[in-house]
This record gives structure tokens, sequence and C-alpha cells, in this order.
């Protein structure tokens, strides 16, 4: 079977540990208002590809990976291609390579439950706290999100919880609250990782000609990351 | 022999013969901890920096020249001894009697000599041009032999940056024989051979090394004397670690006093120097404060070394550059490392006396140095941007575990292997020039093989590679040709004796070629072979730019389809050049590698196919073409690792720009990927890389307000340079470059 693959990456080190080979998948439901890649909303576009030949590009950059580093698919949604990826992963996995997605969590499956089995790390996008700013800005509701996670704990898969934070509307502190209090109680989270909302694809959605709806936002500085995070760490008890 | 210095050494065949190697192997000691231990710079060494950073700021508002002597010829004994501060300094000497101020070197060649005094407002004084009146230069003799093609090739400049009015450098004396063993037992060695070689046939060869072997004994006996003129005795082995260090430094100062050479290389010292800080430490005279403080004192006089050069040398290497370069770390033959603590120590010098391009410190990279080596490595070029690396797993085999590199890339046994230097020639103009059928369309005139100009209305790849090999086997014979013109006349005219005596007697020498603009013929003929390339005549018929249509794959991508055209390319080069013998059976060696010189080179060179308009810069050395690498930057090194260096032995150089965020999240995380990146990039082969670790936007900044980035440090092609002393021209080029990253 084929999959279709928006762009590759060949060094990523933000998705997952170490030094990463990166492919974005084709296609998404959501439409998250801050999504940095709307290039890869389209189901119809994408260059396609068979597992084997991914392989053959990602093993080109086995020498990079050292002890750390590994596979991300990201997206678009990796779900929706999951019987792909799960082919892609196997293979990998056959070549010593570590496997890991990065998803908004929104959809489940047995051929969500199969790509699990190979997938060495799972970075989950908890993307809003609640049921109302979920239908408003990512466009789907939180429980499938919440479920998601909950089916991750019970299988005890290694998880990476992301979050970005957006001024006005993730910032605040009653968001914090909502996401320890998602992240509460599941052992197998090793690290919660609260992201800048940044605006370098202001030019992405231009030469789509589509409206990026953060776009009076200013970007989220480090500093303030810093500081939520102490305060995330504090209401975990960490 | 033997010597009390030498107590407590370990002895071995280094005792009877003049060989550092053989005594680094048996007596150094390998490093394998953390940078923990190392330690600031003192209050005598920060206020001997301030007192740098002063004169550096007045030779800046200088116009870049602080002060020269314009009636004294540049030699060891020449100048009165001259201090940065002689109550202070740890180790002494400078080029002249002041600090940065310049001497003239007229042996090279006179006019470059008189212009360079010119061009900052100085008359070279009359009794030096009178004096060279009756002289030959190296400059002289050169164009005595030039042929009316050489001189036109080197007219339009399809060869450019070739050593003919100056002094050729990329030559590294082996230094550190003046502390291990004394002046005196060198000259008693070199005697000996001279006496031996007067037993053989006295033909050319060995006349011509009798000779030098005579100015080699001369020069050796004036390192002396300039020794005695700060009060110093070097007749003798060190005895400790400043003798050792101060021996060394004398060595290499006497070799500036010589030599303007483009790049006066310093070698390989740190660990050299560590044996001897190790015993001091171990005999209780020396502690780690101290140990610091004389190497960066070192440092800081190796940062005070300048020639004088004309505005347009600068124009072609930007920023100064004296590439004393200090090759650090690698392993071993018998697989010991060669980091020692005083690695760390020089590059520690980052930081106690701030970023600075000299010297150019050079990491040897092997997949088994020590990991904790690896990180501080990575660790310094994420703060400071001043390295460079090159793989000793790729070089060891073939140069040994004793060999330095010399100006960027050239690597050679030190000691033991020399090189010609020569530049490089410009492979998209040829390309163009073969189209055109002997004409260049910049210059306009016509050189090398006569035709037809390309009549086709689309170009056809074989064709233009047919005619492209008939144009590179016309230029590779006549680039030899010139080459072995140029150095025959450095040997006669502007031998390089200090250097050469600390050479062995019988040396091995290389002839170093290069070539210029890769990725822009790569991309080139990749166009014309994937997609559609339409030329632009002028009314003469002659092919002025090109439209092109439809997609090709371009170089930088790890797509072997356009990869192997550039690989491909540079193994027919080499083949060809080996064709013509090089001077006194040099080996011929190829180099990728551009300098800053990319920018002038673009400005000589009309359009081409890739869809590079007239005048627009190259992308330095083997760098892919900029912001045309789509895959990342992994797939940019993989595309530079296939570039083989099997036959571009003198060297392949990659610039690679990233930016923070793009190496990862923290600094811990940026270092430890960028160590996997470097072992992921050498494990492939690859033989060279530049690491910047910077946004864009600080260098838009600095731009705008020099003034307020006066250490901002970045590596060019295989250098490292101060960004604000780069022309306006040169800095915008490397701003445009591809600046990894990820959104």
């Amino acid at each position: 079977m084929k999959g279709k693959v928006n762009s590759i990456q060949t060094l990523g080190t933000v998705d997952g540990p170490g030094v990463r080979f990166v492919v974005f998948m084709q296609g998404c439901p959501l439409r998250c208002a801050y999504c940095h890649n709307p290039d890869t909303w389209s189901f119809d576009e994408g260059d396609e590809y068979t597992a084997k030949e991914l392989l053959d590009k990602i093993l080109r950059y086995k020498t990079y990976f050292g002890i750390t580093g590994g596979v991300t698919v990201s997206g678009g949604e990796p779900l929706m291609q999951a019987r792909f990826v799960s082919e892609l992963f196997r293979l990998c996995k056959d070549n010593g390579i570590h496997t890991c997605i990065d998803t908004s969590g929104c959809l489940w499956n047995d051929d969500v439950k199969e790509l699990l089995d190979v997938t060495d790390l799972c970075l989950l996008d908890v993307k809003m706290t609640n049921e109302s700013d979920y239908i408003n800005y990512i466009g789907c509701g939180i429980k499938p999100v919440l479920s998601f996670l909950k089916k991750l704990s019970q299988i005890n898969k290694p998880t990476w919880i992301r979050h970005v934070v957006v001024k006005g509307v993730t910032n605040t502190e009653e968001n914090i609250n909502g996401l320890a209090e998602i992240i509460r109680g599941h052992s197998n989270i090793e690290k919660v990782e609260l992201l800048p909302f940044k605006k370098l694809c202001l030019s992405k959605y231009e030469n789509l000609g589509l409206d990026f709806r953060f776009k009076d936002i200013p970007e989220t500085s480090n500093e303030e990351i810093d500081e939520l995070k102490k305060i995330l760490q504090l209401k975990l008890g960490v | 022999m033997n010597y009390n210095q030498w107590n407590g050494f370990e002895g071995g065949q280094w005792q009877e013969q003049i060989c550092v190697r053989d005594f680094i192997r048996r007596n150094h000691t390998s490093y394998e901890g953390e940078a923990d231990f190392l330690v600031g710079p003192t209050d005598r060494t920060k206020k001997l920096m301030e007192k740098l950073a002063k004169l550096q700021k007045q030779e800046l508002e200088n116009n870049g020249v602080l002060d020269i002597d314009t009636s004294t010829v540049s030699s060891l004994c020449n100048y009165a001894p001259g201090y940065l501060d002689k109550d202070n300094e740890i180790i002494v000497g400078l080029q002249t009697d002041a600090s940065l101020k310049r001497g003239v070197n007229p042996f090279g060649g006179i006019r470059m000599a008189r212009s360079a005094c010119q061009a900052y407002g100085r008359e070279l004084s009359k009794d030096i041009e009178d004096y060279f009146t009756y002289r030959t230069t190296h400059n002289d003799g050169v164009f005595r032999v030039y042929t009316d093609e050489m001189k036109a090739a080197r007219h339009c400049g399809i060869i450019t940056g070739l050593p003919d009015a100056y002094g050729r450098g990329r030559i590294i004396g082996d230094y550190r024989r003046v502390a291990l063993y004394g002046i005196d037992k060198l000259i008693e060695v070199k005697n000996i051979d001279k006496k031996s070689i007067g037993q053989e046939v006295m033909d050319v060869d060995n006349i011509r090394l009798s000779e030098e072997l005579f100015q080699q004994i001369n020069f050796l006996k004036k390192l002396k004397e300039m020794a005695g003129m700060y009060g110093i005795d070097i007749s003798n082995p060190a005895a400790n670690t400043v003798e050792a260090v101060q021996w060394t430094y004398f060595a290499y100062l006497a070799a500036n006093k010589e030599q303007n050479g483009a790049a006066m290389s310093l070698g390989r010292v740190s660990t050299f120097f560590d044996i001897y800080i190790q015993r001091d430490i171990e005999k209780g005279i020396l502690d780690e404060m101290k140990a610091q403080e004389i190497i960066d004192d070192f440092v800081i006089k190796l940062r005070m070394i300048r020639h004088l050069r004309t505005p347009e040398y600068n124009e072609l290497f930007g920023g100064d550059p004296m590439w004393i370069t200090e090759s650090v770390g690698g392993m071993s033959e018998n697989g010991k490392t060669l980091v020692s603590k005083t690695s760390f120590r020089i590059l520690n010098t980052l930081y106690n006396l701030d970023p600075a391009p000299e010297p150019n410190l050079t990491v040897l990279w092997s997949e088994k140095l020590p990991e904790s080596f690896k990180k501080f490595c990575a660790k310094v070029s994420v703060d400071t941007d001043s390295i460079q690396y090159e793989n000793d797993d790729l070089m060891r085999p073939i140069y040994g575990d004793d060999y330095g590199i010399a100006c960027c890339v050239s690597a050679m046994k030190i000691g033991e292997q020399m090189q010609f230097f020569g530049a490089r020639f410009n492979l998209p103009k040829l390309m163009l020039l073969a189209m055109n059928g002997g004409y260049d369309n910049v210059s306009n005139i016509h050189l090398g093989p006569q035709m037809e100009p390309m009549k086709d209305e689309t170009l056809d790849y074989f064709d233009v590679k047919a005619r492209l090999d008939i144009y590179v086997k016309w230029l590779c014979k006549l680039y030899v040709n010139t080459m072995n013109s140029i150095h025959y006349m450095h040997d006669k005219y502007a031998y390089e004796k200090t250097q050469m005596a600390l050479h062995d007697t019988i040396v091995e020498r290389l002839m170093a070629f290069g070539v210029a603009g890769l990725s822009v013929i790569t991309d080139s003929l990749s166009a014309i072979k994937y997609a559609q390339v339409k030329p632009v005549r002028n009314d003469d018929g002659y092919i002025v730019d090109f439209n092109t249509s439809g997609k090709f794959p371009t170089y930088g991508n790890d797509e072997d389809n356009v990869d192997m055209i550039a690989v491909q390319l540079l193994e027919e080069v080499y083949s060809e050049l080996c064709k013509t013998p090089a001077y006194r059976d040099a080996k011929h060696t190829l180099s990728v590698l551009t300098i800053t010189s990319n920018v002038v080179y673009g400005k000589k060179t009309g359009s081409t196919p890739d869809g590079r308009k007239r005048g627009e810069p190259f992308a330095p050395g083997a760098n892919p073409m900029h912001n045309r690498e789509i895959n990342g930057a992994l797939a940019s090194l993989n595309s530079v690792a296939k570039l083989p260096y099997s036959c571009c032995r003198d060297g392949i150089s990659n610039t690679f720009s990233i930016t923070p965020d793009t190496l990862g999240k923290t600094d811990d995380d940026r270092a430890e990927n960028l160590v996997n990146i470097m072992d992921g990039y050498f494990g492939q082969m690859a033989h060279h890389i530049n690491i910047n670790v910077l946004n864009k936007e600080k260098l838009m900044e600095a731009y705008e307000n020099p003034e307020a980035y006066p250490n901002l440090t970045i590596r060019v092609s295989g250098y490292a340079v101060n960004f604000h002393k780069l022309s306006k021209e040169q800095q915008l080029e490397v701003i445009s470059r591809t600046f990894h990253t990820s959104i």
C-alpha cells in the first residue's frame, strides 16, 4: 500500500528525542486555529510512497540517529493513514530504528491500535483543555482525545504531552489547571512540553489563500513559557 | 642524543633522529574526562587582552591597518624586539618592533608591497624601492615565463587567486622541533644532510637542494639570533612549559617575519605542549591556572600576527585571514586518543579571550574521540561559531597520526610533506567558455580551443558534456603548467628557508589545485539533463543567458541523479590534472574550496542554466547552492558526503549554518544533537564541516550595526572571520545563504 506524504524533514530535533527524520503525512481532519502546516490539510495532495521507499530514504540517515534519535511521523494526522504508518514502523523496528508519532489523538480504531504496537513513543497534542475551545479552535470534541490518552495509559505507552501556549487562549491559569487535571495520574507520561505559539507559518497561509485565524495574536515569548512551566510543575507537584 | 631537559620523558626513536611524532606517541597523556577542570582568565590575562582589544579597535578605525614599517624589509633580525606589555607577558616576540605594526615583505613581489602601502596612505621607502630594482622577486620571475595564454586565463578570471605576487604559504614548519631539540641540534643534523648530498651526483636537483640547505642552516642561525634579541637562548631543548611554548612560538614567529604566505598554519602543537605541562604539574612547578595562562598568552600572541595585503587581496580573501590553523584532537595509530587536557585548554581560549577567528581551531574528529571532548567541542561551536571539524578517520590512514591542516582543509604530514598552493579555477565559467567555443562572455576575450558557439535551440546534455570535456582537458594542462611556473620561481626567489629548515631534508611535495562553483555547474548540468534549457544569444551569436523551464533535481537533497554529476566531474578534473607532470615530482591534489572568493568568482561569471544570474555569487566550497535544499539539513550533508576524498585530497569544504532553535530546545540538547550530526556526517567519510549556530536576524543586525558586534565570529569556507571585517558584499552573501531551519 502507499502513503501520502506532504514532505520530509531530514533534521528534526524538536519532535521527539535526539536527531530525527520527520515525515509529514498529507491530510488532516482537524483545522487547528494555530496550525503550522495548513499545506498538509488536504487529502487530495501529497507524494505517494510505499513504506519500503520511505524506509530506504530513512536508512540514509540512520547514521545520524545515535542512541537517542529515530523517526517521527507527524502531519497532517498520522492516525488517518495508520495502516501505512504501521507498515513503515514495522520496517523501522526491523532495522533497529526508534519510532514516534506526533498526533492529535482524535481517532481510535483497530488500525490505530495496531500502530501503537509498533510505536515507541507517542507525542500527544492536548490542544485545548475544554470542550468548547476544542470545538471552537480545533474542529473536534475533547472526548476522543481524552479517551486516546486513557488507552495510551492502559497500555503504558511512553507519551509526551504537547500543548501550544497562545496568548489569551491557552495561557490562562484556568487553562493550565485544566491541563494539569488531564495529565495527572498517567504514569506513562514522561514529559510535558509547553510550546510557544509562533507565526512563522504566516506566509504558508498567504500562499494558500487561507486566513490565519490567530494572525493578530502576538507570539509567545520563551520567558512566558518558562513561567507557565513552573506553574504547571507546581500544580503537578513535580 | 640525550639532554637534561629531557629528564622524565620516555625515550625512543625520537632521541636517535628528529621525530616529534615519536616523542608525542611515547609521552602524551590521553584525557577522557570532562571539561570541568578548566579555569577562567587571570587578571593578568584580562589586562593584556584589554590592551590588545584597544589596539584592535584603533586598527579598525584606521582602515584595518594600525601602522606599517615602510623602511624595513621584513626578516628575522631586522626589527628591534617588540612587546605588547613587556613586564607582564609570558610569551614574547612580535613581527616588528610594535604591536600590530605590519612589516613589508617584497620578496613575493614589489608591486604588491608598494600598492599595499599606498592603499593605506603610505609610501614604501626609497631604499627598499632602490634595492628591489636590482633584485628579482618571485613575481618578476613568474611573469618572465608566463605565456600569453596563462596571462589571459588569469586576466579573465578563469583561474583566480594564484600565488604569483605574494608568498604561497600553506607550508607548515614543524615548529615544535625547536622546542624539543634546540636550534644547535637542528643545525647539526642539516649539516650532516648537506654533507651527504654532496657525496651524490651533483645534478640540478642536488645542487638546488644543497643551496636550499645552505639557506636553511643560515636561517636557523638567524632564528637563534632573533631569540637572542629577546634575551632568550634557544640553542638547547626547552626545559619546561614556558620554554616549550616560547621556543615553538619563536619558530612560528620567525616564519612569519620571513614569509607573508597566504596561509601560515601552525600545525599541531596542543598535545605536544601538554606533555610539558603534564611533566611540570607532576613536578609541582605548575598548576592549572598557570597552565591555562600560558596557553592564553600564546594564543594572544597568535592573534597579533598580521600581514600587509592589498585591498584586492582582501576582496578575494575577506576578513584579513592568517589561517593560523591549529589541529586539535584526533586519534593515534595505536588507538589511544590524542585528545589531552591542553586540547580542552586551547578551545577554552575562546571563552577566556572571547571568540575570535585566529588561531583557526580545527578539531580532528574521530568516531572514537572521547564523548566528553565531542560534547565540549559541540558546546564551543554552539557558543562561539569559531571552530571547524575535519575527519580524522578519513585522513589518519593516509597521513598517519601527526598530520596538520594547512589553511582550511589541506592535510599534510608535519615536517615530512609540504604543499605547492594553487588556488582554483572557475568551473561554471569554463562551461560557458565551452558553450561559446572559446569566447568569454564577461571579459569579451577569446581563449582556449576556438570553435563555433553551440547552435542548439535546446541544449543537449551529452553535447554540452562533450564540449566541456575538451575544455577541461585544455584548462587542466594550462593550470598545471601555470602552477609549475609559479612554484619554480617561488623556490628560486622566495624560498621558505625557516619553514623548510623545520622539515626533513627529503620532503614529499603535494601540488594543490582547486575548483570553484561546483554546485552551480552541477545544477546547471542537471537542468540541461532533466529540464529544458534554451540559450539566449546576443547579436554575435554568443550565448549570454538561458531560459530554463521544467523541474530538475538540485545538488544538496541527497539525490543520486544529480549528486553523481558532481562526483563524476571531480573525478574527471582530477584525472586530467594528473596527466601533466607537476614540478619537483609533486603529487597532484584537488580541493573543493573557495574561501570567500565565491563572491568574486560569481562576479566574473555570466548567467548559468541553473537560474543563477550573471554576477551573482556562487555557493562557497562544496556547499549546495543557497536555498535549493528542500529536504532539510541532513540531506544537504549527505550530498556533500558523496564527494570523493580519494580524488579531492586537498579537501572538501562545507559550511553549515543552522539556527539554534533548529538544533534543539536546550543548550544541552543542541550540543548532543550536534555530536550526533557530526558522527553521522563523518561516519559517511565526509571530509570537513564549518559549524555556525546562529540566527540570520543576528547577522542582519550586525550588518546594520557593526559596532554593536565587535566579536561576532562566523565560520566561512575553511576559516573564521570577524563578521564586521568582511566587505558589505561578502556580508550580504553570507546572510543570503541557507540557514537550516524547520517550522
